[in-house]
């Protein structure tokens, strides 16, 4: 008989399958509830979008009669979202472009240079990472006014890279260590001076950290709303979160539904397109995140 | 050897000392300006009474926070945020663990250790809420929800459920509270769910494999192996979570912009920004923000502890 330790009987293994389909069907079936549980809420905003008021006060389940496109134009232009997703578009696109380029500036310089205060530095950036922003929202407010730019969309952009570089120069620090110095070292033999050191060779090798971070900093500055709801609070200025939430706050009231639901399907699409294609990447950041 | 020595020092050229002032001093001075003085400022704030449009300001020590002590509604609201810090974190990791464990494990029992089918499938759907911003799952849920219009009650009212015709979940005490945790819940289980199959994806099959054939059951190899190797992921996890909960701006604000019935929905940041910007009390509301400063870290620290004291310190580790 080889009933060694390591191999069972065969009769062991056939069970086994028996109860492996078992697990495996259970499994599917829980896992089958939550990805309705994920998905159903997401199509049924999807679906309401499309119906008038009244039928969606008539019955949450009907599908529209017509599909209202009236809605979205609605919500575009009545309620003003086109005018905040031109807004956020801005506010997110400047700071993301501005906080990539002085966030790797300076995870650069503090991971490839030796000097005083290098370790202080670091770690100030890191303790910017784990305060709630809660604490210093009042103060900034001033801090905006006495630089005239609160209530601005510049202020707004200058408060997101400031808020944002922590978590970029944290996540690029780790990078630009893993970069070999003797590609640096060959360039300065070459007579490459520190500025093109970095623009020509160093930056275009951290690609892959570059594009990892600026997803999660797109996802975060696209969702962002304390900031926004403190110190800008020109209804000319909004940015979609915080005009999203004065038109839901405000729809009670007004009782457009169908724009109101059509306003959050033009929300939430820009950021699922990103997301579905750059999951993987994504997703493998989030283990590499593990991993350390 | 050359190798060995340590590189010496560069010489300060133009070049050089350009760079320097750029790459550091730019984003420094931005970050000084708008995160590290606002911050240092509103430690300082708390202790006066300040109000912000004059300024007339004065030293009063710790007389607002001896007020917030006494005043009845920032108490509830600190009481409501406590108990999310408390009860969120603890439902979003068990169900997070649970969906994480059957995608990994959910697969045959016998040779290597194999992922459910379609796992992928299942990671990419349950990453979907935390794409989507936080106003608008806030959003969402309050329009599903809603009392005559939302899925919840059309659900219910077509099972029979009369009574639940136009139930106002939000509008009652009694229920504003669990369905806003419920609402975080949704938002952050799938996150949490796609970390830990990364952490258990690490753990080596040997182990699996060794404790399979040591007779260990799927529960019992959850239990006793995957936890306790994951324990490091756990922690990280417990301690966002309870940062989130102690925030829960966004949640509370686009569920009930108020602080719900009875401001049973009612947290510390809303407090803060009503004190702040509608009250004009800045220094009051800086004492608000500093005392959400010390139970975020409190709660870290607390955290840390706990593990350290049910032996986390001395874990095993896969390295």
């Amino acid at each position: 008989m080889s009933t060694s330790t390591t191999f069972r009987p065969r009769s062991s293994v056939d069970t086994d399958q028996g109860k492996d389909k078992a697990v495996a069907g259970v499994s599917h079936f829980v896992l089958a509830l939550w990805v309705v549980l994920v998905i159903a809420p997401l199509l049924w905003t999807l679906m309401t979008s499309f119906k008038s008021t009244s039928e969606i006060f008539a019955s949450p389940f009907t599908l529209p009669a017509t599909p209202q496109w009236q809605n979205y134009a609605d919500a575009w232009t009545t309620a003003g979202i086109g005018n905040y997703f031109f807004n956020t578009v801005i506010v997110v696109g400047s700071s993301l472009v501005i906080v990539m380029l002085l966030g790797s500036m300076c995870a650069y310089v503090l991971a490839r240079f030796e000097f005083r205060g290098n370790r202080l530095i670091y770690y100030a950036m890191l303790a910017g990472l784990t305060i709630p922003i809660f604490l210093a929202i009042v103060p900034l407010f001033f801090v905006l006014k006495g630089f005239g730019i609160v209530n601005t969309l510049p202020g707004l952009i200058v408060s997101y890279v400031a808020f944002a570089l922590p978590f970029t120069v944290f996540f690029m620090y780790s990078f630009f260590r893993t970069l070999p110095y003797e590609i640096s070292e060959a360039a300065a033999i070459d007579g490459a001076g520190e500025w093109t050191t970095f623009f020509q060779i160093m930056l275009p090798m951290a690609r892959p950290g570059l594009a990892t971070v600026a997803i999660f900093n797109f996802l975060g500055l696209w969702n962002q709303f304390l900031i926004p709801v403190a110190i800008n609070t020109n209804t000319k200025n909004y940015v979609l979160s915080q005009g999203l939430a004065a038109f839901a706050s405000q729809a009670g009231y007004a009782v457009n539904f169908g724009a109101l639901f059509a306003a959050v399907v033009i929300t939430v699409v820009p950021v699922l397109v990103v997301y579905v294609i750059f999951q993987r990447q994504l997703q493998g950041s989030v283990t590499a995140g593990t991993m350390k | 050897m050359a190798a060995a020595t340590p590189r010496k020092r560069r010489t300060w050229t133009l070049d050089r000392v350009s760079f320097m002032l750029v790459f550091l001093g730019l984003p420094l001075a931005i970050y000084l300006t708008f995160v590290v003085s606002p911050l240092l400022q509103a430690i300082g704030y708390s202790f006066t009474n300040w109000s912000g449009f004059n300024s007339n300001q004065s030293f009063v020590g710790l007389d607002n926070y001896v007020r917030l002590a006494d005043d009845a509604v920032f108490m509830t609201a600190v009481r409501n945020n406590v108990l999310m810090a408390l009860v969120l974190p603890v439902l979003v990791i068990v169900l997070a663990l649970a969906l994480a464990t059957l995608v990994t494990v959910g697969g045959s029992s016998y040779g290597q250790t194999k992922g459910i089918k379609g796992a992928g499938f299942y990671r990419v759907v349950s990453f979907f809420p935390y794409a989507v911003p936080a106003i608008i799952v806030g959003i969402m849920w309050g329009l599903i929800f809603d009392p005559s219009s939302g899925l919840v009650n059309g659900i219910l009212t077509g099972l029979g459920l009369e009574q639940f015709g136009s139930y106002p979940w939000l509008g009652d005490s009694r229920t504003a509270m669990p369905v806003m945790l419920f609402v975080m819940m949704w938002s952050f289980v799938g996150f949490y769910m796609v970390l830990f199959v990364a952490a258990i994806k690490a753990i080596p099959a040997e182990v699996f494999e060794a404790a399979r054939i040591d007779g260990a059951g799927r529960f019992r190899t959850a239990i006793a192996i995957t936890v306790p190797l994951i324990r490091e992921n756990v922690q990280t996890a417990w301690i966002y979570l309870g940062i989130i909960a102690i925030d829960a701006f966004v949640f509370a604000q686009a569920l009930n912009p108020n602080g719900g019935p009875e401001n049973s929905t009612l947290t510390m940041s809303q407090r803060l920004l009503v004190t702040a910007f509608e009250k004009g009390q800045f220094g009051m509301a800086c004492a608000m923000g500093v005392v959400m400063g010390v139970l975020t870290m409190g709660f870290a620290g607390i955290v840390f502890l706990i593990n350290n004291v049910t032996g986390g310190r001395d874990r095993v580790t896969m390295a």
